[in-house]
């Protein structure tokens, strides 16, 4: 016994420590940047371009460029003109919004933002948490709508800038969810008729691009409506962005269904479980899970695509920003403006898909043999 | 493996049957899989069904809490007969408690979640007393320690306890066990078999499909053997093992105990 004790300390303290080769930042550079000839050339090549463009690029962005002129003064420098973005700050966030009014989408976004924040944390998702967005977005609707407690109000055709884009985005993506999970469960239905009714949606909407749909709700469906009654042009963008973006959603969740296997659904029903408690308790929160990655996919370019309601002349963030440029006097610094409203859409990109690895890791935390 | 378990005394159970299938017929497609299957239960009647594999005998019990369906013949379960609407399938399958070869836990839920599934959404107990149930039946299946742990952190012996305590949790007057066994590993079968025993002896109405033969010689009151969707023989323990009838039988035998 006593000589096992001592074999065993023996084998503890003479512990090997790996060769200083593998270890540390040679070890790193080593194995990582050259490990063989072809990785060797690679590193070389990358880091010939990257010294090629980073310096110019920053000489351009930062130190050869004007924050806050006048676009006359920015006619002669060979730096970014930033002034771009500062003179036109306010038109292309808010667009056409009565601009002593601004303040009030400036608060609903706010007030988005906050909301969005609080609910990261799963443990806030209660009751309360609930409320709060049913007065959260009813504050938001009088802000921009006004002609309540005293407020302007303010025509929906004057909306435009952010609030438009997150006002298409968030409506459309949260709608679109519940509507694709559900056309996902009726494609799997029993019954054929359910079922051949969501297969013909879904096979129709995924047939057509987005910017059909957005035609047809701003040109052709107002045909068919009686003389003098309109919908808001707003809506009709809005509805065509969740039909579009929940056909894919419904392909993504039937791919989670399918992977599901039979013996859940078997130990489901053995303990008593009807159809709707089977999914809602087994099924779906265990599918939905498995597919968060694509779905967040799909949801940002949900996102990014709703800046396609150009062409049905909503003035979304995309569209402010074009009409700033086609302003003679700001003409030509197209580069300025974009770059600014693609940091805007990577921020709402980024924190999607950040949020959703986040929450992946929170579900399956513990289930991992 | 037999603690005691007294058959004789249990012998003179009452009367009424639990379990009712006569001349109960089924189809994969053109494939004749039970083939006139005539199998009486009574209450705390314990059975054993083994045979080889693709006889049906997995088959014949997944008819019995409906998930498979039969296409001719009748199925009367505590009174009920298994017919298309869906109310009295449930009603049934609530009736029914079932342990299935490789466990089939909720993997996204807690066991003591697992457990209280039924309780609460089917039974519509509180959730302070359906917890107080879970909490009984894992501690008769000697793992109320893990209660808070995943499934995938437990080993298959002890994933396999917890499903027979998440069935227990139903109340269920009848438990029906495919191959409950046939997926653990060998250190892992005699605490399985120990948690059934323990309610063999509390007089669970049970239909065990399993190669056990050891289970089926110390607490089954009859053994069936299947072959080719019927049931070819169907015994005592002592007889079936000792004087097999049919040669089906005996050749099955020779092959699974050497």
């Amino acid at each position: 016994m006593r000589h096992m004790e001592e074999a065993i300390k023996m084998t503890e303290t003479e512990e090997l420590k790996p060769p200083v080769t593998s270890v540390g930042v040679i070890g790193w550079v080593k194995s990582n940047l050259f490990s063989n000839v072809f990785n060797s050339i690679l590193t070389v090549v990358t880091l010939y371009l990257l010294w090629k463009i980073v310096p110019p690029l920053f000489q351009w962005a930062f130190i050869d460029s004007v924050w806050h002129t006048s676009a006359k003064a920015c006619r002669g420098i060979d730096g970014a003109c930033w002034s771009i973005i500062y003179n036109n700050f306010r038109f292309i966030i808010f667009g056409f919004f009565p601009y002593e009014q601004q303040w009030r989408p400036l608060v609903a976004m706010f007030i988005l933002f906050g909301l969005f924040f609080y609910s990261r944390d799963r443990k806030h998702w209660k009751k309360p948490l609930g409320y709060a967005w049913i007065v959260g977005l009813f504050t938001m609707g009088v802000l921009m709508k006004g002609g309540l407690f005293g407020l302007a109000p303010v025509e929906s055709t004057q909306w435009g800038g952010l609030p438009l884009t997150l006002l298409l985005s968030v409506f459309g993506l949260t709608a679109a969810y519940p509507l694709g999970v559900i056309l996902a469960l009726g494609r799997q239905s029993k019954m054929p008729g359910v079922k051949w009714l969501c297969v013909l949606y879904i096979e129709l909407i995924r047939g057509v691009p987005l910017i059909s749909l957005l035609f047809m709700s701003s040109i052709i469906f107002p045909l068919f409506l009686p003389e003098g009654i309109t919908i808001n042009k707003i809506l009709r963008a809005q509805v065509a962005i969740i039909l579009f973006t929940a056909a894919y959603i419904a392909e993504v969740v039937r791919g989670g269904l399918q992977g599901m296997s039979r013996g859940q659904y078997e130990a489901a029903d053995s303990i008593g479980l009807n159809y709707y408690l089977t999914m809602r308790l087994i099924i779906l929160p265990q599918a939905l899970k498995i597919v968060i990655p694509p779905t967040v996919s799909i949801l940002i370019s949900a996102f990014k695509d709703t800046s396609l309601v150009v062409i049905i002349a909503l003035w979304d963030l995309m569209k402010t920003t074009q009409s700033v440029l086609s302003n003679p006097e700001w003409m030509g610094f197209s580069r300025e403006a974009y770059i600014f409203i693609a940091i805007l859409y990577f921020l709402g990109c980024f924190s999607m898909s950040n949020y959703s690895r986040k929450l992946e890791k929170e579900l399956s935390a513990g289930e991992q043999q | 493996m037999n603690k005691g378990l007294s058959k004789k005394a249990e012998k003179n159970m009452s009367d009424d049957a639990m379990i009712e299938i006569t001349d109960m017929h089924k189809w994969y497609g053109d494939f004749h899989v039970l083939q006139g299957i005539n199998l009486k239960v009574q209450k705390k009647e314990r059975i054993v069904i083994c045979g080889p594999s693709g006889s049906g005998k997995s088959t014949l019990i997944r008819c019995i809490n409906r998930l498979e369906e039969h296409q001719k013949g009748h199925i009367i379960v505590d009174g009920i007969e298994l017919t298309n609407n869906i109310k009295d399938i449930e009603k049934i399958r609530a009736e029914v408690g079932m342990v299935f070869q490789h466990f089939n836990l909720f993997p996204h839920l807690t066991i003591i979640d697992n457990l209280t599934l039924g309780p609460i959404w089917v039974r519509k107990l509180p959730k302070s007393e359906a917890e107080e149930i879970a909490m009984f039946n894992l501690e008769k299946v000697h793992i109320a320690e893990q209660a808070k742990k995943y499934p995938g952190q437990l080993s298959g012996g002890q994933q396999q306890r917890v499903a027979i305590a998440r069935s227990l949790c139903m109340n269920p007057k009848i438990m029906l066990f495919d191959e409950p066994t046939s997926a653990l590993d060998p250190e892992m079968i005699k605490e399985v078999l120990d948690a059934m025993i323990e309610l063999a002896r509390e007089g669970m109405t049970m239909i065990v499909v399993s190669h056990e033969m050891g289970f089926a010689k110390s607490v089954a009151h009859k053994v069936l053997f299947m072959d080719f969707g019927q049931i070819v023989e169907e015994n005592t323990p002592e007889e079936f093992f000792e004087h097999p009838q049919h040669d089906r039988t005996k050749l099955f035998l020779s092959q699974i105990l050497h």
